[in-house]
Parts: structure tokens; C-alpha cells; sequence
């Protein structure tokens, strides 16, 4: 009996890399019919839908973020509401101060980004679970000290000032066209990230931080990052968000209650996905809207859902479909595999189910 | 004297923190879990002392005797069910299936109970005080909550350092897998850290829910404060955790003398700081720390 | 030798998708020392933990004394009588030298070894029972780890690795242990990196190469050569030293 072993011959340059399954001429131009449409939407679905719509794209920007944070950098995080709050507040300051709501929505973003990088170095002295309520101290902090202040209406409200003067149908409109408008920005910018350099070294960080940090990988650099860019997004998301409501609230902003959304829109539709947060979201509003007149229920269903697909299929349902079909929309990983033709390559993965190239570690 | 009442105000609330963080900081001891839901289990355990008890004809005020038990058995029951999954997948998931349950309780409680406040009813001893000098109140329920969360941490204390089970306990807590291999099930003591942790926050439920009312979302709050008061103390020390509670409830006595907006303000900031300046807290060890 | 306590047929294990073990059978006997050696990765840890229960098979059965135990948890498969000295020691940090000993004697069964037993083998011990174990040499540490396993009164024993990280001197008196608990009518299935030693103290060898079984026999049987050729591999076929005909 031989004892040498036979490393798999798959032969030099026989192998290659490459980044989707299926060519990503699908992925762009199903990609443009979905943006033209929604961007002409309130034009032609009825005013509920508008409404609607527009919720759901600030949960979409939220989770996004949420998801980047917690799916791909690790950070488990129940307090970016902070964020949602600064911005939303931001915006109420910059507007009181004469700027046009809609101008103040990076300045927003800007500002939770400024106030999150000292933060982080409390934060990061925590791990898992303690990292995540010192996140919700932080926004409890954050929603008292501006609960405090008269100046941004204290706990009873504040107005926000500065709306531009259009008809309430034009204007209803423009606001759709923000809030739809951050969220194609949040989303885009999230995927391009992830397939540049900051993806990689994400990946490599969480499949395992030891090696990540002895090649030399400044894995803190990475994560603090990443907060900040998330706590970006989830400014903006949250300045969308007064301008939506135009009445704020710190007992409203800065809600726990986003936090679980965020969470569970995640969980359910998968994380580390760019899908699974929008495909939660879809399944949560379509849940809301079926349910609306059942008060808390539909968070309890949502919630007994977020449960169960955690303790069963952890990698979500966008997860599981992905896993089965080796479908991605958009497609964030690396595939290695022998050089064959496409149809072939699709045919037989379809097939076996295991297909001959291994979604490797770096997906 | 205004400062001794300060003081003395956050010496008595302090000792309830305490109560309601040692399930907590033995649940992350021995098997690293932070349950989100920690602060609503002890709220539906006021629920249950105020709604359910009296079928049984049992005063309200004697709940907790029968109610701290079988959350015990109901946190055992969880534990080796529900908790030991998540804890074998990956620690990402025990944080999200707690705080799932954590929001799904809340709104349950919401959806039955409504969000009107409700307080536990011990009769005439809620207003009754000790009042020694012209600024300073000592409630006799607040008093008695204190005594019984030194008592319960002292007989913990007693438990995990002399009895075997305690031992078993301390064993898992470092190294779950050589406990096996010395032949011990470890999800069978794991039931038990749960068991004892939610029979605690069932006692500090209804003991807070003597002290104030409660509603659906008191949870949250109090689970924010029992978890600033491990971390503060320290995690991994039961009277560090007693000192924690302590210092909390000294920091937002002082706050909501300065301002009553200010009280968890300070508490918070509190908190913050000790992150910042000695993260492993007063007594404890770095366990949880990067 | 005394009965077989413990009987290994055909085990072969995978760590995710490398295969660790493959294959593997052989017997430990009541009062003998089986070595396991091989080189780093040659699957000795990993079948040992296997047999402990810690690891689940591929393929293959765990037998002892005749029963199957292959699907047994590890505490059960304790309380039968297989203990596991573990690698590195994984002694409870925060509990005392005695603590330790008596967590070892929770689930003990019936025999000659009790927690004063292994004071009078330890001589050093009962001094300094009070000690946190985290304050203990690594030497010191391996003992009580053995203590901790031997308490339970064991009928096999496993002992993974356990010169490793020690100074000669102590990896001597570590040794010498053995023949005592053999004695005891205990059957060792011992994992040894260190060749000469894990030879020295055994009745029977087996040789472990990327996880296939490469050689077994006695050390008497068995020549330096023969030992090192299948513990660092080479165009070898698989042999048993009693196939070798002159």
C-alpha cells in the first residue's frame, strides 16, 4: 500500500477565479429595469404604496448597514438607533439653522461620522455580547443628552423646519425620490466595497481574526472603518427619516425598536448577503401591510420567525436559496474552479447540487 | 445630609441592581451567554407574581416563593433547549435569538397585558419608612430588597465555593470540555447556571416590581442596568458585581439629585468611563475583553 | 496480558474535509502500554479524542470490554472507565489542586485510586492542595491533570502528549508513574510525539503515518530503522513486524 498521498491534479493553470457564477450581464440589466421602475414609482402606484415604499427603503438603507456591520465585520451591534437618532437630529439642527432638509442629508451622515470615530475606542475594548448592550448604552446616552437640550424640542418634539414650499403631492414625491435615492447610494456603495480591497480583508477577519492580524492585516483599522461607514449610512437613513416624518421625537428616533428591525430583517433574510437584508425587508412589510390591523402582533411573528431561522437555517432564507442554487444577484465572493464552459459549469452544479467549483472560504 | 441620602438612596437601589445582575454575570461566566432577554424575564416575572399568583390564592406579596422556583425550572427547561442550540451554532446566534425573545415578550406582554403600569401589591408596607433625619427616607421595602439581595448573593456565594454542584459549576466555567472528560455533563450544569440565574431575576422582578410599577418595556431599562453593573463591578465576581450595583445606584442618586433627567445619564456616563479607564471593572477579570 | 479493554476496529475520522484517521484498528489490554507515535499530524490527537468521545467517526466502532461505545457521550464513556488526560494539561484554572482532584472524583467509579491515593503518589501535593491551579508549573500541572483522570478510577487511560513543554528532569518522574498505574491492572493508550520515550515505556507500538496505521509491534520486535522510516513515511508498505520473514 503506497503511502504518498496525491494532491488533487487539477493542473497549473487549469484553475481560475472568478467573481459570480453566471454572467453579471443579468445581475446589470435586471438591475436597471428595478431602478428605473422604482424611481417612477410614485408616479404611478397609489399614494399608500408611496408611503410605503418609502418606509421600506429606510429600513433597506438601515439594515444594509446593520448587515455590513454585523454579517460581514462581525460587530453585533443593538444600538445603532444612536445613529438614526444624530442623524435625524443633525438634520433638525442644520435645518433650524436655515439649511434645506433635503441638502442636510450628507452633512447628517457626515456628522454621525464624526461623532462615531472617538466612540469606537470605547467600544472596541468589548467583544460579542458586551459590545453589543455598550452599544445600546451609547444610544440611550446619546438619546438622553438630546433629550435634554430645549434647543432640538427636548422630549415633547420639534418641528422640522425649512421644507421647500411645493404642493403636497410634489412634495411627497421628493421625498420619495430622497429616501429612494439613499437607499441606491447605501446599497451600491456597500456592494463595491465589498468587492474591493476592504471585502477581502473583511472575509479574511472573520473566518478567522488570528491569522487575519499575524499576515499583517490591521484588522482594528478594518472594523473601525466599517463602524464609521455604518454609522454613516444609518445617519442618512435616519435624516430621511425626519424628513419623512417631519415631526421629531427623541422617544421616536432614537426607538429600540429599530434596532430590532434592522436585526430581524437581517436575520430573516440573511446575513452576509446584500440580498438578504432587502429580501427581509420585502417579507417584513409584506407581513406589516397583511397584519396592520393586528397591533404588536406582526412584531411578534417577525420576531418568533427571526428566531427560528436563526436556530435553523443561520444562513437565512436569501442564504439557503443561494446555497441550493448558487444563485447570487450580487455577487460579493470568489469562485475557484476548473476552467469549463459556463453552460456546462451551471448545468451540472444544478445537477449534483454540489457543483465542481468549491464556494470556497473567501465567499 | 443631602449627600448621605444620596448616598443611602444608591446603597438601597444598588443592592437591587445587584439581584437582577448576578443571573446575568452567571450566565456569561459559565457559558458565555448574554441573554438580551435577561431584563424581561424578570418583568414577566412581576406579571406573573401580580396576574397569576392570586389564582392560587397566594398574597401577592409571598409570590416570589413560588414563582422563583419555577422560573427555575422554566430557565432549565430554556436553557437545554432553546439556549444550548444557539450556543452550539455560534455566539453571534445566542445574541439574536435572546434579544428576538427579548422583543417578542415585550410585545406579547403588550398585546395581553396593555401598557398600562401595575405594581405588585404588598398592602401598607410600600409607604411605610424609616425616617431617622429631617431629608432621609429608608423605605422598609427597599430595606427588605437589599437584605435579600445580599442574602441570596451571600448563599451563592456559599453554594458555588463549597458544594459540589457549585464546584461543577466553576469547573464548566473554565473549561467545559475537560469537565466532560472528568465526566461530567456540562449541559446538564449549563441547565443549572439557568436555572439559578432565572430563579434570581425572578426574585428581582417581583421585588422590583414591589418597589415601582412596571410595564411590557421595564425590561429593557433594567437589563441596560444590570448590565452596567457587571461590567462595572467587574465580570466574574459576585461581590464585585454587590460593589457594581453599588456604585450605580450612588452615580444615578447623584445625578437625579443634580438634575432628575440626569439620573441614568450618570449612571451611563459612569459606565463609559470605566470602560475607558479599567475595562475588566472594579473586581473582575478579563474575561469578556478583547 | 490481562483481558482487552478497549478495541479500535476500522476507525477513520475527518476533520472537516481532511481526513485525520483512516482506517485504523488495534487493542489495548488490561496492565499494558499501547504508544501511539507519529509525527506532527499524523492523526494521533485526533483519534484519541475520537475514542474519548470528543470527536464524532466517519466510519468505524469503539469497543469496550465488548460493548460498542461509539455513539456514547464523553462523560459517558467516563463513567464506564475511559478517561482522557487531554493535551496541554486543561486543568480548572480557577479551582485549587484539590478542587480539581475532586471534580475528577465526582463521577468516580469503584477502585484502588482515591484523592489520598494520589497524595501519596504526589508526595508534593497535599503541601499545597489549596493553590489555585493556575499557579502550578507545567510539570506540576501534568500531574494533577493525571491525578484528575486517574481518580475517576479509569480502567484505560489516554494520555495525549504528555512530555510536551516539560523539562527532562520532570518529564522522567512523569514517566515513571506508568508502570505504578499499570500495575493497577489499567490499560494506557499512550500518544507520544518523543519516540525513545514513548518506546521506552511501551509493550506494543503503533505507528501512525497521515493518518494510515504504518507499522505495530513490540519494541523488541521492532528496529530504530523500521520505527523511523514509518514514522516520517517513504515508498513503505504497510507491515507488521511479525510479516518480516528473513
Amino acid at each position: 500500500m503506497s503511502i504518498a498521498t496525491n494532491p488533487s491534479t487539477a493542473g497549473d493553470g487549469l484553475l481560475r477565479v472568478r467573481r459570480s457564477t453566471h454572467s453579471l450581464l443579468y445581475t446589470l440589466t435586471g438591475a436597471v429595469a428595478i431602478v428605473l421602475l422604482l424611481s417612477v414609482a410614485p408616479w404611478i402606484v397609489p399614494a399608500e404604496w408611496s408611503t410605503v415604499l418609502m418606509n421600506f427603503f429606510i429600513l433597506v438603507t438601515m439594515a444594509t448597514m446593520w448587515n455590513l456591520l454585523a454579517g460581514y465585520a462581525g460587530m453585533v451591534s443593538i444600538g445603532q438607533q444612536a445613529f438614526v437618532g444624530l442623524g435625524a437630529y443633525a438634520t433638525l439642527y442644520f435645518a433650524i439653522k436655515g439649511v434645506n432638509p433635503f441638502y442636510t442629508i450628507p452633512l447628517a451622515a457626515l456628522t454621525c461620522l464624526v461623532i462615531a470615530y472617538p466612540i469606537t475606542f470605547l467600544l472596541f475594548r468589548l467583544r460579542g455580547g458586551y459590545f453589543a448592550v455598550a452599544t445600546w448604552v451609547v444610544a440611550s446616552t446619546a438619546s438622553i443628552i438630546i433629550g435634554i437640550n430645549s434647543y432640538l424640542g427636548g422630549g415633547t418634539g420639534h418641528n422640522l423646519p425649512g421644507m421647500p414650499d411645493l404642493a403636497p403631492t410634489a412634495l411627497q414625491h421628493l421625498i420619495y425620490l430622497a429616501t429612494w435615492g439613499v437607499a441606491l447610494v447605501v446599497v451600491t456603495a456597500t456592494y463595491f466595497l465589498l468587492r474591493s480591497r476592504l471585502g477581502l480583508v473583511l472575509s479574511s477577519i472573520r473566518d478567522n481574526e488570528i491569522s487575519a492580524r499575524s499576515s499583517g492585516t490591521k484588522v482594528t483599522s478594518a472594523r473601525r472603518l466599517v463602524f464609521l461607514i455604518a454609522a454613516a449610512g444609518t445617519g442618512a437613513a435616519g435624516a430621511v427619516l425626519a424628513i419623512s416624518q417631519v415631526y421629531l421625537q427623541t422617544g421616536n428616533e432614537f426607538n429600540l425598536q429599530w434596532a430590532a428591525e434592522m436585526l430581524f430583517v437581517s436575520m430573516i433574510g440573511g446575513l452576509g448577503t446584500i440580498e438578504g437584508p432587502i429580501l427581509g425587508c420585502v417579507i417584513f412589510f409584506t407581513l406589516q401591510q397583511t397584519l396592520a390591523q393586528q397591533g404588536a402582533w406582526y412584531l411578534i411573528i417577525f420576531g418568533s420567525i427571526a428566531v427560528l431561522v436563526a436556530l435553523w437555517q443561520p444562513r437565512g432564507l436569501w442564504g439557503a436559496f443561494r446555497d441550493r442554487f448558487h444563485v447570487e444577484l450580487l455577487p460579493v465572493g470568489h469562485w475557484v474552479g476548473e476552467r469549463k464552459s459556463e453552460s456546462r459549469v451551471r448545468r451540472s452544479a444544478r445537477k449534483q447540487g454540489a457543483s465542481k467549483e468549491q464556494p470556497g472560504p473567501l465567499t | 445630609m443631602i449627600w448621605l441620602n444620596v448616598i443611602i438612596q444608591g446603597v438601597l437601589v444598588g443592592g437591587f441592581y445587584a439581584l437582577f445582575a448576578c443571573g446575568l454575570s452567571l450566565m456569561f461566566g459559565v457559558m458565555r451567554v448574554i441573554n438580551l432577554a435577561h431584563g424581561d424575564m424578570a418583568v414577566v416575572a412581576a406579571y406573573v407574581a401580580v396576574f397569576l399568583t392570586p389564582h392560587a390564592h397566594i398574597p401577592e406579596v409571598w409570590a416570589f416563593v413560588v414563582v422563583a422556583p419555577l422560573f427555575g425550572l422554566v430557565g432549565y427547561v430554556v436553557q437545554r433547549t432553546l439556549i444550548q442550540k444557539s450556543i452550539d451554532r455560534d455566539p453571534f446566534t445566542t445574541l439574536l435569538v435572546t434579544f428576538g425573545l427579548s422583543v417578542i415578550i415585550e410585545n406579547l406582554l403588550l398585546e395581553v397585558y396593555s401598557s398600562n403600569g401595575q405594581i405588585v401589591n404588598i398592602g401598607e408596607l410600600i409607604v411605610k419608612s424609616w425616617h431617622p433625619e429631617a431629608i432621609i427616607y429608608i423605605s422598609y421595602v427597599s430595606l427588605a430588597v437589599l437584605a435579600a439581595a445580599v442574602a441570596v448573593l451571600a448563599l451563592l456565594q456559599l453554594f458555588l465555593s463549597r458544594s459540589g454542584t457549585g464546584r461543577l459549576i466553576r469547573a464548566v466555567a473554565d473549561d467545559h470540555e475537560a469537565a466532560q472528560l472528568s465526566g461530567t455533563n456540562y449541559r446538564h450544569i449549563f441547565g443549572i447556571a439557568a436555572a439559578i440565574a432565572f430563579a434570581t431575576v425572578a426574585l428581582a422582578g417581583i421585588a422590583f416590581g414591589m418597589m415601582t410599577e412596571f410595564a411590557p418595556t421595564s425590561g429593557g431599562i433594567n437589563l441596560l442596568f444590570a448590565f452596567e453593573t457587571v461590567v462595572i463591578g467587574g465580570i466574574g465576581s459576585l461581590w464585585g458585581t454587590l460593589v457594581g450595583g453599588i456604585a450605580l445606584g450612588i452615580a444615578q442618586q447623584f445625578g437625579a439629585h443634580v438634575n432628575p433627567e440626569y439620573q441614568v445619564l450618570f449612571g451611563n456616563i459612569l459606565f463609559l468611563v470605566v470602560l475607558a479607564v479599567r475595562p475588566q471593572g472594579l473586581f473582575g477579570k478579563k474575561t469578556a475583553l478583547s | 496480558m490481562g483481558e482487552t479493554l478497549l478495541e479500535i476496529h476500522d476507525l477513520t475520522v475527518y476533520h472537516g474535509q481532511l481526513c485525520a484517521v483512516d482506517g485504523v484498528s488495534f487493542k489495548v489490554d488490561a496492565g499494558e502500554v499501547l504508544t501511539m507515535v507519529g509525527a506532527n499530524g499524523a492523526g494521533k490527537s485526533t483519534l484519541l479524542r475520537t475514542v474519548a468521545g470528543l470527536h464524532r467517526q466517519t466510519r468505524g466502532t469503539v469497543t469496550f470490554k465488548g460493548a460498542e461505545v461509539t455513539k456514547l457521550a464523553p462523560q459517558r464513556r467516563v463513567r464506564l472507565g475511559i478517561s482522557l488526560v487531554p493535551e496541554g494539561r486543561r486543568l480548572f484554572s480557577s479551582l485549587t489542586l484539590e478542587e480539581n482532584l475532586q471534580v475528577g472524583a465526582h463521577h468516580a467509579n469503584k477502585g484502588p485510586f482515591n484523592i489520598d491515593r494520589i497524595y501519596e503518589l504526589f508526595e508534593w501535593m497535599p503541601g499545597r492542595r489549596r493553590q489555585r491551579a493556575w499557579q502550578f508549573s507545567g510539570g506540576e500541572q501534568q500531574a494533577i491533570a493525571i491525578g484528575r483522570a486517574l481518580v475517576a478510577n479509569p480502567q484505560v487511560l489516554l494520555l495525549d502528549e504528555l512530555s510536551l513543554g516539560l523539562a527532562p528532569i520532570v518529564i522522567e518522574r512523569i514517566y515513571a508513574l506508568l508502570p505504578e498505574i499499570v500495575a493497577q491492572g489499567v490499560g494506557i493508550l499512550l500518544v507520544e510525539q518523543d519516540v525513545t520515550l514513548g518506546v521506552g515505556v511501551a509493550n506494543r507500538v503503533h505507528c501512525l503515518l497521515e493518518g494510515k496505521t504504518a507499522l505495530t509491534g513490540t519494541p523488541e520486535e521492532l528496529s530504530a530503522e523500521q520505527i523511523e522510516q514509518a514514522y516520517f513515511g517513504g515508498d513503505m508498505s504497510v507491515a507488521s513486524a511479525h510479516d518480516e520473514q528473513p
